[in-house]
């Protein structure tokens, strides 16, 4: 209780709202009567009502259980096109900038490679390539997204490499795995987890997006930018088909964004 | 019988060149860090290393403990070579060579217990098998003076004093027989630093160790070394028993440095400074005696020669072509 | 009558933990000519005595207490008036010459700035002058090196920069504050000696804030001592540093390495340095002191007269003059 009479407010609200994302994710039913599937040909574009307060799309599914019922999905993608660019990125930092010199010279010219290339563009182009779909998404998002993780990560271990704790380590004669992973990398992973939360933020929005643009998530699983995309083309009539969405997806991102920013002062290490 | 023989260690640093240095052609340039020591130390001793900044007494310390590696010269422990060591062996050296850094705040890692940073000395090292780690954590504690409680708690939870005590037990854990202390009081408070000076001394005694006390501070080297090295822009000019040295310095740079130090007695105000000029670049050190811009006795001979670390006719060794 | 007068002088930063007591009540004076020490360790409030004296302290500090000028309220002089005799009479150096001087501009320039303000020179009069500044702090090559930036100057070098920024306008008062800690000894020394003999030469007075009781030894005339932002003791550096009348003092002196035989026990200090975030009711040195009383710990002692101006706030004043008699 204590706890949490500590954390600052806006984290707090951050942890409350994926809080409740969890809990939509786990149980989607208890918060809805209705099937986000089922369609309901009495209630054909309904507008936002008490008995919809999302209203309901063309074929009469209620909006809120579709929004409801994509949060697994979407939390999904959060997770993954974080999880796997940061492990990768953060490993690759991690040896970039422990060994430096030529590997560190290499690796410069890679960052800049990618990092010329618009990151949506990128990603848009390898998913084209490797077929719609959201474990194409996952692996065209890892390939384009490690370099910001490895970056962050890079910077920080040349810090905390040149500590004179590090040089302690190798003067008690600890291997370079063991400096590495127990010494240096709790140390240097802060900002990492950091960026990884606001990550989770963006990739919602690509997850988002490429579901918009059919070629991440496919109908008819409901996702955020499905369910966007289905309403555009009565944006119109029933503006609240894409409105109610776009919503949730903003809040979910403020969501991700106030925990990471509140994190970061947390995780602030005290010396 | 020496434990620790220095014979001719040199180390350069590249010196970082701009765009501008490159385009135009300039020479690579390089950081004198250490030129040409050779020194012993010997069994059960305190050996102070004194010098300004930018003299290469931490460079030789680093090279002393292999977190430099010399780049000529060689370094022998109890007879047997040092710089060709690797694996297993190197880290049976490690186990017998270790250092005290001058950082209290970034010598530990923030993000481990005091219990589990001297734990893993002492688990890496099987100094004790692993049931009894806790134990001899515990010891290592009382050895330093710390409560028995510090071993949960975390670096940020010390004073500077405190953690220095820490990084000493950590660098007691693998029961060495000879540690190098980098400056290991001046980050502290003046009425911190003899609590810490006793400390040293009184583990030499308990345990004894050999000690390499690294410092810019005269009047601690003079309380508790016995011999002393000075070194001047990477080389060693003087070295020598310390009370000797202190009475009657050979080296018109000892004979400064000494007479700079401000003395705790009052009223001792004498008007002209000790020595004039700036410490010369490292980068581009003057030929010669590399003091002969600043020395007042300087001659023709000092701008050409450098001088040898050499008896010259007294007790200890000088490199002063005037000693003698 | 002194030049500089401190009456009670109190600082308290607020900061997001709470109020910080830096300055408890301080009083001092300085005389023309005099080269007066404040001493402590880290914490102890002296720097920032040092700063609040021409008002350089940042926002987030509450200053009370009176500062008196030449007689006049320093602290409740408008802000024309202030920045006149800021800079002007009273000149300031401190420990970071590099991170004090404006690293874009030439050391030339940050001079004539200087002068520009507080003198009526022109142009060729101020260069005159800042080439006869250079030389008066012993830099060689004065005309050269007006047109050089600090970056190229060694550290030695930049703190006679800085000095000779400092004394420009021809202050009365140099407030120094720990001048030579950067330095490495045989600059330190001769630093010191060049503050000597500019005390000497211009009739200035020095108020030098350092840690290091060799350099109040050998550069001061009189010593204020502080701890936890208080006065300990104020008298000449001859009476404070052989007849100590504060156990602080008299501990700090014993605990440096000087006297005893090689390899004897040194006498340290027990404890830690104290945190000033909260209030003391009693001598903030009592919970390290070996000589406390009962009333130690519950009645804070007053800086109390002993002879020929040496003031101690310590209750066993009396007893460490015997002690050290004896």
């Amino acid at each position: 209780m204590r706890l949490f009479k500590r954390l600052p407010a806006p984290l707090l609200l951050g942890l409350a709202i994926l809080a409740l994302m969890a809990a939509f994710a786990i149980a989607p039913g208890a918060f809805t009567p209705y099937d986000p599937l089922g369609f309901d040909f009495s209630a054909l574009l309904a507008a936002p009502s008490l008995a919809h307060p999302f209203g309901t799309d063309q074929f009469g599914r209620d909006l809120l259980a579709r929004s409801i019922s994509a949060t697994a999905i979407d939390l999904q993608i959060a997770l993954f096109a974080t999880i796997f660019p940061g492990l990768l990125g953060t490993l690759i930092g991690l040896l970039v900038g422990w060994y430096g010199g030529v590997v560190d010279a290499l690796f410069g010219r890679l960052v800049d490679l990618v990092v010329t290339f618009p990151f949506l563009v990128l990603v848009i182009a390898i998913v084209a390539v490797l077929g719609p779909g959201l474990v194409n998404m996952y692996i065209a998002v890892t390939i384009v997204g490690w370099v910001f993780y490895a970056r962050l990560m890079r910077s920080e271990v040349m810090v905390q490499k040149n500590g004179e704790y590090i040089a302690a380590c190798k003067v008690l004669g600890y291997s370079t795995p063991r400096i590495l992973f127990r010494h240096i990398l709790p140390n240097a992973i802060r900002p990492v987890l950091v960026y990884a939360v606001t990550d989770m933020a963006l990739a919602i929005l690509l997850g988002s997006s490429l579901g918009y643009l059919g070629l991440g998530a496919q109908p008819p699983e409901a996702e955020w930018g499905v369910l966007i995309a289905d309403g555009k083309n009565f944006f119109t009539t029933a503006p609240w088909i894409a409105l109610f969405p776009g919503t949730v997806i903003v809040i979910a991102g403020l969501g991700f964004s106030l925990t990471g920013d509140g994190l970061a002062d947390l995780l602030e290490v005290k010396r | 019988m020496s434990l620790l023989s220095v014979r001719g260690i040199s180390k350069r640093f590249p010196a970082r060149r701009g765009m501008v240095d490159m385009l135009r052609g300039r020479p690579k340039l390089a950081v004198h860090a250490v030129e040409q020591v050779s020194l012993e130390v010997f069994r059960g001793e305190t050996l102070g290393i004194v010098g300004e900044s930018g003299c290469g007494k931490s460079t030789l310390a680093r090279c002393l403990v292999r977190l430099h590696e010399p780049d000529a010269g060689a370094i022998d422990f109890d007879g047997a070579d040092v710089l060709g060591l690797a694996g297993p062996e190197r880290r049976a050296f490690n186990r017998r060579v270790q250092m005290v850094f001058q950082d209290p705040y970034s010598s530990l890692n923030p993000r481990m217990t005091v219990g589990a940073t001297l734990g893993e000395a002492l688990m890496v090292h099987n100094v004790v098998p692993k049931a009894e780690i806790p134990r001899r954590v515990r010891e290592l504690l009382d050895l330093v003076h710390l409560m028995e409680n510090a071993a949960e708690r975390y670096p940020h939870e010390f004073s500077g004093g405190q953690r220095q005590r820490i990084g000493i037990a950590r660098a007691l854990a693998v029961e060495p027989s000879l540690i190098i202390a980098d400056e290991p009081v001046s980050a502290l408070d003046v009425s911190v630093q003899a609590a810490i000076v006793n400390l040293f001394m009184e583990l030499q005694d308990r345990l004894g160790l050999t000690l390499v006390f690294i410092t810019h501070d005269l009047r601690l080297v003079k309380h508790m070394t016995h011999r002393v090295a000075v070194m001047y822009l990477g080389r060693i000019v003087e070295v020598g028993p310390t009370a000797e040295i202190f009475a009657a310095p050979r080296h018109p740079y000892t004979q400064a440095l000494i007479r700079a130090v401000p003395q705790v007695k009052p009223g001792r105000r004498s008007g002209e400074a000790a020595v004039m000029g700036e410490l010369p670049s490292p980068l581009n050190p003057p030929p010669g005696c590399a003091f002969h811009p600043r020395c007042p006795v300087a001659t023709a001979a000092c701008r050409e020669t450098v001088p040898g670390l050499e008896a010259r006719g007294g007790a200890w060794d000088v490199a002063c072509l005037l000693a003698g | 009558m002194s030049l500089l007068s401190v009456e009670n002088l109190h600082v308290t930063f607020s900061t997001p933990r709470g109020p910080v007591h830096a300055v408890d009540g301080v009083s001092f004076g300085v005389g023309a000519g005099e080269v007066l020490g404040i001493v402590g360790e880290s914490g102890s409030g002296k720097s920032v005595t040092l700063r609040a004296i021409p008002k350089l302290l940042h926002a987030n500090a509450t200053v009370s207490g009176t500062v008196r000028w030449r007689g006049e309220d320093l602290h409740a002089m408008d802000d024309a008036r202030l920045r006149a005799v800021r800079g002007g009479q009273v000149a300031v150096v401190f420990q970071e010459p590099m991170s004090a001087l404006n690293p874009v501009l030439p050391i030339g320039v940050q001079i004539d700035e200087v002068l520009t303000a507080h003198t009526q020179f022109d142009a060729a009069a101020r260069r005159k002058r800042g080439i006869e500044l250079l030389g008066l702090v012993g830099i060689a090559s004065a005309a050269t090196r007006l047109g050089q930036f600090p970056h190229e100057f060694s550290g030695g070098m930049r703190q006679r920069a800085m000095i000779a920024i400092a004394l420009a306008a021809a202050p009365a008062l140099l407030l120094a504050d720990e001048p030579t800690t950067a330095l490495d000894v045989t600059i330190q020394d001769q630093i010191l000696k060049l503050l000597l003999r500019l005390v000497g030469e211009l009739g200035m007075a020095l108020v030098l804030v350092t840690h290091d009781l060799g350099v109040v030894a050998e550069t001061c005339d009189r010593v204020a001592v502080m701890y936890a932002g208080r006065l300990c003791e104020t008298g000449t550096v001859h009476d404070v540093f052989l007849r100590p009348h504060h156990a602080y003092t008299h501990a700090l002196l014993r605990s440096m390495p000087g006297e005893g035989a090689a390899r004897s026990m040194l006498v340290p200090i027990p404890g830690q340095p104290p945190r000033i975030d909260a209030p003391v009711p009693g001598c903030a040195f009592a919970p390290r002191c070996t000589f406390t009383e009962a009333r130690c710990a519950t009645t804070r002692p007053a800086l109390v007269a002993m002879a020929d101006g040496h003031e101690s706030a310590c209750y066993a004043a009396a007893r460490l003059g015997s002690e050290i008699a004896a």
